[in-house]
Protein backbone atom coordinates (compact mmCIF):
# COMPACT_ATOMS: atom_id res chain seq x y z
CA UNK A 1 0.00 0.00 0.00
CA UNK A 2 1.18 3.47 -0.52
CA UNK A 3 1.90 4.95 2.98
CA UNK A 4 4.69 6.98 3.83
CA UNK A 5 6.24 4.49 6.26
CA UNK A 6 6.63 2.37 2.96
CA UNK A 7 8.10 5.91 0.77
CA UNK A 8 10.67 6.14 3.83
CA UNK A 9 11.66 2.53 4.09
CA UNK A 10 12.21 2.39 -0.18
CA UNK A 11 14.10 5.97 0.53
CA UNK A 12 16.75 4.57 3.49
CA UNK A 13 17.19 1.21 0.89
CA UNK A 14 18.05 3.64 -1.86
CA UNK A 15 19.93 5.62 -0.09
CA UNK A 16 22.23 2.53 1.51
CA UNK A 17 22.22 1.49 -1.92
CA UNK A 18 24.12 4.07 -3.04
CA UNK A 19 26.44 5.27 -0.57
CA UNK A 20 28.13 3.91 2.36
CA UNK A 21 26.91 3.72 6.04
CA UNK A 22 28.12 6.62 7.86
CA UNK A 23 27.05 8.76 4.91
CA UNK A 24 23.41 7.54 4.92
CA UNK A 25 23.26 8.20 8.48
CA UNK A 26 24.96 11.81 7.92
CA UNK A 27 22.23 12.57 5.64
CA UNK A 28 19.97 10.94 7.38
CA UNK A 29 20.44 13.01 10.51
CA UNK A 30 20.15 16.31 8.49
CA UNK A 31 17.33 15.29 6.84
CA UNK A 32 15.90 14.87 10.83
CA UNK A 33 17.16 18.22 11.49
CA UNK A 34 15.93 19.72 8.25
CA UNK A 35 12.43 18.03 9.06
CA UNK A 36 12.23 19.69 12.71
CA UNK A 37 12.97 22.81 11.38
CA UNK A 38 10.11 23.17 8.77
CA UNK A 39 7.73 21.63 11.31
CA UNK A 40 8.63 24.12 14.07
CA UNK A 41 8.26 26.70 11.43
CA UNK A 42 4.98 25.64 10.47
CA UNK A 43 3.60 25.07 13.54
CA UNK A 44 4.41 28.17 14.71
CA UNK A 45 2.74 29.66 11.92
CA UNK A 46 -0.16 27.39 12.05
CA UNK A 47 -1.00 27.64 15.69
CA UNK A 48 -0.28 31.37 16.21
CA UNK A 49 -3.05 31.55 13.58
CA UNK A 50 -5.46 29.36 15.36
CA UNK A 51 -5.03 30.48 18.69
CA UNK A 52 -6.25 34.07 17.17
CA UNK A 53 -9.06 32.98 14.68
CA UNK A 54 -10.43 30.32 18.06
CA UNK A 55 -10.43 33.49 20.46
CA UNK A 56 -11.26 35.45 17.88
CA UNK A 57 -14.58 33.05 17.32
CA UNK A 58 -15.22 32.86 21.12
CA UNK A 59 -15.67 36.39 21.10
CA UNK A 60 -17.46 37.13 18.67
CA UNK A 61 -14.91 38.80 16.40
CA UNK A 62 -13.23 38.37 13.07
CA UNK A 63 -9.86 38.26 14.10
CA UNK A 64 -7.14 38.39 11.97
CA UNK A 65 -8.85 38.92 8.52
CA UNK A 66 -6.49 41.43 6.64
CA UNK A 67 -3.65 40.17 5.47
CA UNK A 68 -4.02 36.96 2.45
CA UNK A 69 -7.78 35.74 2.96
CA UNK A 70 -8.75 35.16 5.83
CA UNK A 71 -5.55 36.05 7.13
CA UNK A 72 -3.73 33.12 7.10
CA UNK A 73 -0.45 35.49 6.86
CA UNK A 74 -0.98 37.45 9.52
CA UNK A 75 1.37 35.18 11.40
CA UNK A 76 4.42 35.87 8.50
CA UNK A 77 3.89 38.97 8.68
CA UNK A 78 4.27 39.15 12.63
CA UNK A 79 6.95 36.73 11.73
CA UNK A 80 8.90 39.50 9.52
CA UNK A 81 7.85 42.11 12.17
CA UNK A 82 9.83 39.95 15.39
CA UNK A 83 12.99 39.52 12.61
CA UNK A 84 13.16 43.19 11.63
CA UNK A 85 12.76 44.26 15.36
CA UNK A 86 16.16 45.12 17.14
CA UNK A 87 16.74 42.02 20.19
CA UNK A 88 18.78 44.70 22.26
CA UNK A 89 19.81 43.53 25.88
CA UNK A 90 19.59 45.30 28.89
CA UNK A 91 22.45 46.38 30.30
CA UNK A 92 22.02 45.17 33.74
CA UNK A 93 21.69 41.42 32.91
CA UNK A 94 23.91 38.49 33.42
CA UNK A 95 24.74 38.43 30.01
CA UNK A 96 25.74 34.28 29.69
CA UNK A 97 22.94 33.69 30.86
CA UNK A 98 20.69 35.63 29.09
CA UNK A 99 21.55 34.71 25.69
CA UNK A 100 21.32 30.88 27.19
CA UNK A 101 17.88 30.48 28.08
CA UNK A 102 16.18 30.46 24.93
CA UNK A 103 18.61 28.18 23.56
CA UNK A 104 17.64 25.98 26.41
CA UNK A 105 13.96 26.43 26.45
CA UNK A 106 14.22 25.63 22.59
CA UNK A 107 16.06 22.56 22.68
CA UNK A 108 14.29 21.33 25.23
CA UNK A 109 11.30 21.71 22.77
CA UNK A 110 13.22 19.91 19.64
CA UNK A 111 14.30 17.06 21.79
CA UNK A 112 10.60 15.92 22.82
CA UNK A 113 10.00 15.66 19.00
CA UNK A 114 12.48 12.71 19.35
CA UNK A 115 9.57 9.80 20.23
CA UNK A 116 6.42 11.21 19.21
CA UNK A 117 4.72 8.69 16.44
CA UNK A 118 3.64 11.08 13.63
CA UNK A 119 2.33 8.19 11.45
CA UNK A 120 2.10 4.16 11.51
CA UNK A 121 6.06 3.61 11.29
CA UNK A 122 7.08 7.53 11.18
CA UNK A 123 9.03 8.24 14.38
CA UNK A 124 12.72 9.75 14.77
CA UNK A 125 13.57 7.32 17.42
CA UNK A 126 11.38 4.31 18.40
CA UNK A 127 12.94 4.56 22.14
CA UNK A 128 11.73 1.66 24.31
CA UNK A 129 11.31 4.28 27.33
CA UNK A 130 9.55 6.68 25.04
CA UNK A 131 7.05 7.93 27.72
CA UNK A 132 9.55 8.28 30.44
CA UNK A 133 11.91 10.10 28.07
CA UNK A 134 9.09 12.59 27.63
CA UNK A 135 8.71 13.22 31.10
CA UNK A 136 12.26 13.53 31.64
CA UNK A 137 13.18 16.28 28.88
CA UNK A 138 10.19 18.25 29.34
CA UNK A 139 10.35 19.42 32.73
CA UNK A 140 14.36 20.72 31.79
CA UNK A 141 12.40 23.46 30.04
CA UNK A 142 11.72 24.79 33.92
CA UNK A 143 15.67 25.44 34.04
CA UNK A 144 15.46 27.64 30.94
CA UNK A 145 12.25 29.90 32.31
CA UNK A 146 14.47 29.92 35.50
CA UNK A 147 17.45 30.95 33.93
CA UNK A 148 15.93 33.80 31.88
CA UNK A 149 14.23 34.70 34.86
CA UNK A 150 17.02 35.47 36.97
CA UNK A 151 19.54 36.59 34.75
CA UNK A 152 17.26 39.28 33.44
CA UNK A 153 17.39 40.97 36.63
CA UNK A 154 14.46 42.88 36.31
CA UNK A 155 11.91 42.03 39.63
CA UNK A 156 8.49 41.28 37.27
CA UNK A 157 11.36 38.17 35.44
CA UNK A 158 12.22 36.97 38.32
CA UNK A 159 8.82 36.44 40.22
CA UNK A 160 7.49 34.87 36.60
CA UNK A 161 9.87 32.62 36.62
CA UNK A 162 9.55 31.51 40.50
CA UNK A 163 6.02 31.14 39.62
CA UNK A 164 6.25 29.36 36.55
CA UNK A 165 8.68 27.21 38.58
CA UNK A 166 6.68 26.27 41.23
CA UNK A 167 3.77 25.87 39.05
CA UNK A 168 5.64 23.71 36.37
CA UNK A 169 7.09 21.18 39.22
CA UNK A 170 3.88 20.98 40.68
CA UNK A 171 1.35 19.98 38.03
CA UNK A 172 4.48 17.56 37.11
CA UNK A 173 3.52 15.22 39.87
CA UNK A 174 -0.17 14.97 38.54
CA UNK A 175 0.71 14.40 34.92
CA UNK A 176 2.95 11.96 35.53
CA UNK A 177 0.16 9.83 37.46
CA UNK A 178 -2.55 10.14 35.19
CA UNK A 179 0.45 9.08 32.60
CA UNK A 180 1.00 6.13 35.10
CA UNK A 181 -2.43 4.98 34.80
CA UNK A 182 -2.33 4.53 31.42
CA UNK A 183 1.33 2.55 31.79
CA UNK A 184 -0.26 0.46 34.18
CA UNK A 185 -2.88 -0.41 31.50
CA UNK A 186 -0.33 -1.09 28.92
CA UNK A 187 2.85 -2.61 30.70
CA UNK A 188 5.24 -0.51 28.32
CA UNK A 189 6.83 2.52 28.18
CA UNK A 190 7.12 2.11 24.23
CA UNK A 191 4.51 4.61 22.57
CA UNK A 192 4.70 2.04 19.86
CA UNK A 193 3.71 -0.73 21.93
CA UNK A 194 0.98 1.64 24.00
CA UNK A 195 -0.77 2.61 20.50
CA UNK A 196 -0.30 -1.49 18.93
CA UNK A 197 -2.53 -1.60 22.39
CA UNK A 198 -5.18 0.40 21.43
CA UNK A 199 -5.83 -1.25 18.12
CA UNK A 200 -9.52 -2.50 19.86
CA UNK A 201 -10.33 0.61 21.28
CA UNK A 202 -8.82 3.80 22.51
CA UNK A 203 -8.06 4.00 25.79
CA UNK A 204 -10.44 6.47 26.76
CA UNK A 205 -13.24 3.91 25.60
CA UNK A 206 -12.04 1.19 27.33
CA UNK A 207 -10.70 2.22 29.92
CA UNK A 208 -14.22 2.96 32.15
CA UNK A 209 -13.95 6.16 34.85
CA UNK A 210 -10.64 5.90 35.88
CA UNK A 211 -9.45 6.99 31.99
CA UNK A 212 -11.83 9.43 31.57
CA UNK A 213 -10.81 10.99 34.94
CA UNK A 214 -6.88 10.76 34.15
CA UNK A 215 -7.37 12.35 30.73
CA UNK A 216 -9.24 15.20 32.46
CA UNK A 217 -6.17 15.21 34.97
CA UNK A 218 -3.53 15.24 32.52
CA UNK A 219 -5.28 17.84 29.99
CA UNK A 220 -5.72 20.30 33.59
CA UNK A 221 -1.53 19.57 34.50
CA UNK A 222 -0.61 20.03 30.64
CA UNK A 223 -2.44 23.17 30.56
CA UNK A 224 -0.73 24.53 33.73
CA UNK A 225 2.69 23.12 32.73
CA UNK A 226 2.62 25.05 29.18
CA UNK A 227 2.27 28.31 31.27
CA UNK A 228 -1.26 28.67 29.49
CA UNK A 229 -4.71 30.48 30.58
CA UNK A 230 -5.98 29.95 32.89
CA UNK A 231 -2.70 28.80 34.87
CA UNK A 232 -0.78 31.53 32.98
CA UNK A 233 0.71 33.10 36.20
CA UNK A 234 4.08 33.38 35.42
CA UNK A 235 3.69 35.80 32.32
CA UNK A 236 -0.07 37.16 33.87
CA UNK A 237 0.10 40.63 31.82
CA UNK A 238 -1.96 42.58 34.31
CA UNK A 239 0.46 41.85 37.17
CA UNK A 240 3.58 41.09 35.49
CA UNK A 241 3.61 42.91 32.45
CA UNK A 242 5.49 39.60 30.58
CA UNK A 243 6.38 37.63 33.59
CA UNK A 244 10.02 35.67 32.79
CA UNK A 245 9.92 37.36 29.23
CA UNK A 246 9.90 40.89 30.32
CA UNK A 247 13.31 42.18 29.09
CA UNK A 248 13.26 39.95 25.60
CA UNK A 249 12.61 41.57 22.50
CA UNK A 250 12.42 41.01 19.11
CA UNK A 251 14.06 37.05 17.98
CA UNK A 252 14.76 36.46 21.52
CA UNK A 253 11.37 36.64 22.44
CA UNK A 254 10.17 35.03 19.29
CA UNK A 255 11.89 32.27 20.55
CA UNK A 256 10.60 31.89 23.83
CA UNK A 257 6.95 32.07 22.22
CA UNK A 258 7.46 29.68 19.04
CA UNK A 259 8.94 27.15 22.25
CA UNK A 260 5.96 27.64 24.54
CA UNK A 261 3.87 26.44 21.46
CA UNK A 262 5.63 23.99 20.42
CA UNK A 263 5.22 22.61 23.88
CA UNK A 264 1.74 22.79 23.53
CA UNK A 265 1.89 20.47 20.05
CA UNK A 266 4.07 17.81 21.97
CA UNK A 267 1.58 17.32 25.51
CA UNK A 268 -1.27 17.21 22.75
CA UNK A 269 0.61 14.84 21.13
CA UNK A 270 1.46 12.65 23.90
CA UNK A 271 -2.24 13.05 25.32
CA UNK A 272 -3.55 11.95 21.73
CA UNK A 273 -1.37 9.03 22.33
CA UNK A 274 -2.18 7.57 25.16
CA UNK A 275 -5.69 8.60 25.70
CA UNK A 276 -7.05 8.40 22.00
CA UNK A 277 -4.22 6.20 20.18
CA UNK A 278 -2.25 8.13 18.43
CA UNK A 279 -2.39 7.39 14.92
CA UNK A 280 -4.54 4.73 15.57
CA UNK A 281 -7.82 4.48 13.57
CA UNK A 282 -11.48 4.85 15.69
CA UNK A 283 -11.68 0.61 16.09
CA UNK A 284 -14.90 -0.72 17.76
CA UNK A 285 -13.53 -4.47 18.93
CA UNK A 286 -14.11 -6.69 16.75
CA UNK A 287 -16.08 -4.97 14.03
CA UNK A 288 -14.23 -6.01 11.06
CA UNK A 289 -16.04 -4.15 8.23
CA UNK A 290 -16.30 -0.71 10.65
CA UNK A 291 -12.34 -1.23 11.43
CA UNK A 292 -11.87 -1.62 7.53
CA UNK A 293 -13.46 1.61 6.54
CA UNK A 294 -11.81 3.93 9.66
CA UNK A 295 -8.25 2.36 8.15
CA UNK A 296 -9.11 4.16 4.65
CA UNK A 297 -8.26 6.96 6.57
CA UNK A 298 -4.55 7.63 6.60
CA UNK A 299 -2.92 7.28 10.18
CA UNK A 300 -1.39 10.68 10.00
CA UNK A 301 -4.30 12.88 9.73
CA UNK A 302 -5.64 10.86 12.80
CA UNK A 303 -2.49 11.32 14.33
CA UNK A 304 -2.95 15.30 13.79
CA UNK A 305 -6.96 15.37 13.82
CA UNK A 306 -6.70 14.16 17.29
CA UNK A 307 -3.65 16.27 18.19
CA UNK A 308 -5.60 19.66 17.06
CA UNK A 309 -8.53 18.63 18.76
CA UNK A 310 -7.12 18.60 22.45
CA UNK A 311 -5.25 21.79 21.33
CA UNK A 312 -8.61 23.59 20.58
CA UNK A 313 -9.12 22.07 23.58
CA UNK A 314 -6.97 24.11 25.27
CA UNK A 315 -7.22 27.38 23.48
CA UNK A 316 -10.94 27.08 24.65
CA UNK A 317 -9.98 26.93 28.26
CA UNK A 318 -7.87 30.11 27.68
CA UNK A 319 -10.95 32.03 26.73
CA UNK A 320 -13.67 30.08 29.65
CA UNK A 321 -11.49 30.33 33.00
CA UNK A 322 -10.81 33.24 34.77
CA UNK A 323 -7.06 33.48 35.68
CA UNK A 324 -6.72 31.48 39.23
CA UNK A 325 -4.48 33.07 42.07
CA UNK A 326 -1.38 31.89 42.95
CA UNK A 327 -2.44 30.42 45.95
CA UNK A 328 -5.54 29.04 44.24
CA UNK A 329 -3.49 27.31 41.98
CA UNK A 330 -0.81 25.46 44.43
CA UNK A 331 -4.21 24.46 46.47
CA UNK A 332 -5.88 22.96 43.48
CA UNK A 333 -2.44 20.72 43.06
CA UNK A 334 -1.49 19.78 45.80
CA UNK A 335 -5.25 19.16 47.78
CA UNK A 336 -7.58 18.34 44.70
CA UNK A 337 -5.31 16.87 41.92
CA UNK A 338 -2.90 15.08 43.39
CA UNK A 339 -4.93 13.15 45.95
CA UNK A 340 -7.41 12.47 43.68
CA UNK A 341 -4.77 10.89 40.46
CA UNK A 342 -3.21 8.99 43.34
CA UNK A 343 -6.55 7.43 43.86
CA UNK A 344 -7.37 7.25 40.43
CA UNK A 345 -4.10 5.17 39.94
CA UNK A 346 -4.92 2.58 42.41
CA UNK A 347 -8.31 2.09 40.86
CA UNK A 348 -6.83 1.75 37.47
CA UNK A 349 -4.24 -0.59 38.78
CA UNK A 350 -6.79 -3.17 40.48
CA UNK A 351 -9.11 -2.37 37.30
CA UNK A 352 -5.74 -3.65 34.91
CA UNK A 353 -4.60 -6.39 37.36
CA UNK A 354 -8.43 -7.49 37.42
CA UNK A 355 -8.74 -7.24 33.33
CA UNK A 356 -11.89 -5.92 33.70
CA UNK A 357 -10.86 -3.43 31.12
CA UNK A 358 -12.41 -4.45 27.53
CA UNK B 1 17.07 6.18 13.75
CA UNK B 2 18.59 5.66 17.12
CA UNK B 3 19.88 7.94 19.62
CA UNK B 4 21.97 10.27 16.73
CA UNK B 5 18.44 11.41 16.21
CA UNK B 6 19.37 13.40 19.77
CA UNK B 7 22.70 15.03 18.16
CA UNK B 8 20.32 15.90 14.43
CA UNK B 9 17.64 17.31 16.83
CA UNK B 10 19.62 19.92 19.24
CA UNK B 11 22.02 20.89 16.13
CA UNK B 12 18.25 21.93 14.38
CA UNK B 13 17.46 23.63 17.40
CA UNK B 14 20.97 25.55 17.56
CA UNK B 15 20.94 26.47 14.23
CA UNK B 16 17.65 27.78 13.93
CA UNK B 17 17.90 29.91 17.05
CA UNK B 18 21.18 31.12 16.28
CA UNK B 19 20.32 31.48 12.47
CA UNK B 20 17.30 33.51 13.75
CA UNK B 21 19.03 35.67 16.20
CA UNK B 22 22.19 35.83 13.51
CA UNK B 23 19.47 37.18 10.36
CA UNK B 24 17.96 39.69 12.72
CA UNK B 25 21.19 41.15 13.65
CA UNK B 26 22.18 41.47 10.73
CA UNK B 27 18.74 43.34 9.31
CA UNK B 28 18.73 45.54 12.14
CA UNK B 29 22.18 47.23 13.36
CA UNK B 30 20.05 49.14 16.57
CA UNK B 31 20.53 52.58 18.20
CA UNK B 32 21.93 53.69 20.71
CA UNK B 33 20.45 55.82 23.87
CA UNK B 34 20.99 55.86 27.22
CA UNK B 35 17.75 55.24 28.57
CA UNK B 36 17.60 52.37 26.19
CA UNK B 37 19.12 49.85 28.50
CA UNK B 38 17.92 50.64 31.87
CA UNK B 39 15.74 47.77 33.30
CA UNK B 40 11.62 47.96 32.41
CA UNK B 41 10.23 49.08 35.42
CA UNK B 42 6.91 50.94 33.63
CA UNK B 43 8.33 53.65 33.43
CA UNK B 44 9.99 54.57 36.73
CA UNK B 45 13.43 54.10 37.81
CA UNK B 46 14.24 49.94 39.44
CA UNK B 47 14.85 50.51 42.81
CA UNK B 48 17.28 47.55 44.30
CA UNK B 49 18.17 44.35 42.83
CA UNK B 50 15.99 41.48 42.77
CA UNK B 51 18.66 39.02 43.34
CA UNK B 52 18.24 39.14 46.95
CA UNK B 53 16.46 36.78 49.56
CA UNK B 54 13.23 35.70 48.14
CA UNK B 55 10.16 34.31 49.75
CA UNK B 56 10.61 30.71 51.17
CA UNK B 57 7.22 29.38 50.32
CA UNK B 58 8.35 28.79 46.75
CA UNK B 59 11.47 26.65 48.20
CA UNK B 60 8.64 24.49 50.26
CA UNK B 61 6.84 23.53 47.34
CA UNK B 62 10.17 22.57 45.34
CA UNK B 63 10.81 20.29 48.95
CA UNK B 64 7.66 18.54 48.99
CA UNK B 65 7.80 18.55 44.89
CA UNK B 66 11.31 16.61 45.24
CA UNK B 67 10.08 13.50 47.01
CA UNK B 68 7.10 13.38 45.41
CA UNK B 69 9.06 13.04 42.12
CA UNK B 70 11.58 10.67 43.37
CA UNK B 71 8.71 8.54 44.41
CA UNK B 72 6.91 9.03 40.42
CA UNK B 73 10.31 7.89 39.38
CA UNK B 74 9.96 4.63 41.29
CA UNK B 75 6.72 3.66 40.16
CA UNK B 76 7.45 3.84 36.49
CA UNK B 77 9.20 0.56 36.53
CA UNK B 78 6.47 -0.46 39.17
CA UNK B 79 3.47 -0.11 36.79
CA UNK B 80 5.05 -1.61 33.53
CA UNK B 81 5.37 -5.15 35.45
CA UNK B 82 2.24 -4.28 37.38
CA UNK B 83 -0.22 -6.41 35.41
CA UNK B 84 2.39 -8.98 35.28
CA UNK B 85 2.80 -9.29 39.17
CA UNK B 86 -0.83 -9.41 40.03
CA UNK B 87 -2.56 -8.34 42.83
CA UNK B 88 0.59 -8.48 45.45
CA UNK B 89 1.56 -5.63 42.77
CA UNK B 90 -1.31 -3.33 43.68
CA UNK B 91 -1.10 -4.55 47.62
CA UNK B 92 2.83 -3.10 47.52
CA UNK B 93 2.03 0.04 45.90
CA UNK B 94 -1.06 0.65 48.45
CA UNK B 95 1.87 0.57 51.29
CA UNK B 96 3.95 2.92 49.44
CA UNK B 97 1.55 5.51 48.62
CA UNK B 98 -0.10 5.26 52.49
CA UNK B 99 3.17 5.85 54.00
CA UNK B 100 4.06 9.34 51.42
CA UNK B 101 0.27 10.13 51.81
CA UNK B 102 1.18 9.86 56.03
CA UNK B 103 3.91 12.38 55.10
CA UNK B 104 2.11 14.43 52.61
CA UNK B 105 -0.39 14.69 55.18
CA UNK B 106 2.16 15.91 57.87
CA UNK B 107 3.28 18.49 55.57
CA UNK B 108 0.14 19.39 55.12
CA UNK B 109 -0.51 19.40 59.01
CA UNK B 110 2.60 22.05 59.57
CA UNK B 111 1.04 24.02 56.88
CA UNK B 112 3.65 23.58 54.61
CA UNK B 113 0.90 23.85 51.51
CA UNK B 114 -0.36 27.15 52.73
CA UNK B 115 0.59 29.99 50.57
CA UNK B 116 2.12 32.72 52.59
Amino acid sequence: MFSIENILNSFHEWLSSMLNQNMVMLLEMTLIAFFAITLFATLGLVLVYLERKVSAFIQIRKGPNRVGPFGIFQTTADTLKLIVKESFMPNSVDKFLYQLAPFIVMITAMLLLAPLPFARGVQIWNINIGVFYVTAVSSLSVIGILMAGWASNNKYSLLGAMRSGAQIVSYELSAGMAILSIIVLTGSLNLQDIIASQENGWWIFKGHIPAIVAFVIYIIAVTAETNRAPFDLAEAESELTGGFHTEYAGMRFALFFLAEYINIFIVCAIGATLFFGGWMPFHIGNWEAFNHVMDFIPSSIWFFGKTFFLIILIMWFRWTFPRLRVDQLLNLEWKYLLPISMLNLLVMTLIAIKGWHF
Amino acid sequence: MGSGSLIALIFAAVVFSAGGLAFAKFLNKGSTNPQKGETYECGIRTEGSPWNQFNVGYYLFALIFLIFDVELVFMYPWAVVAKKVGMMALFEIIVFIFILFMGFLYAHKKGALKWM
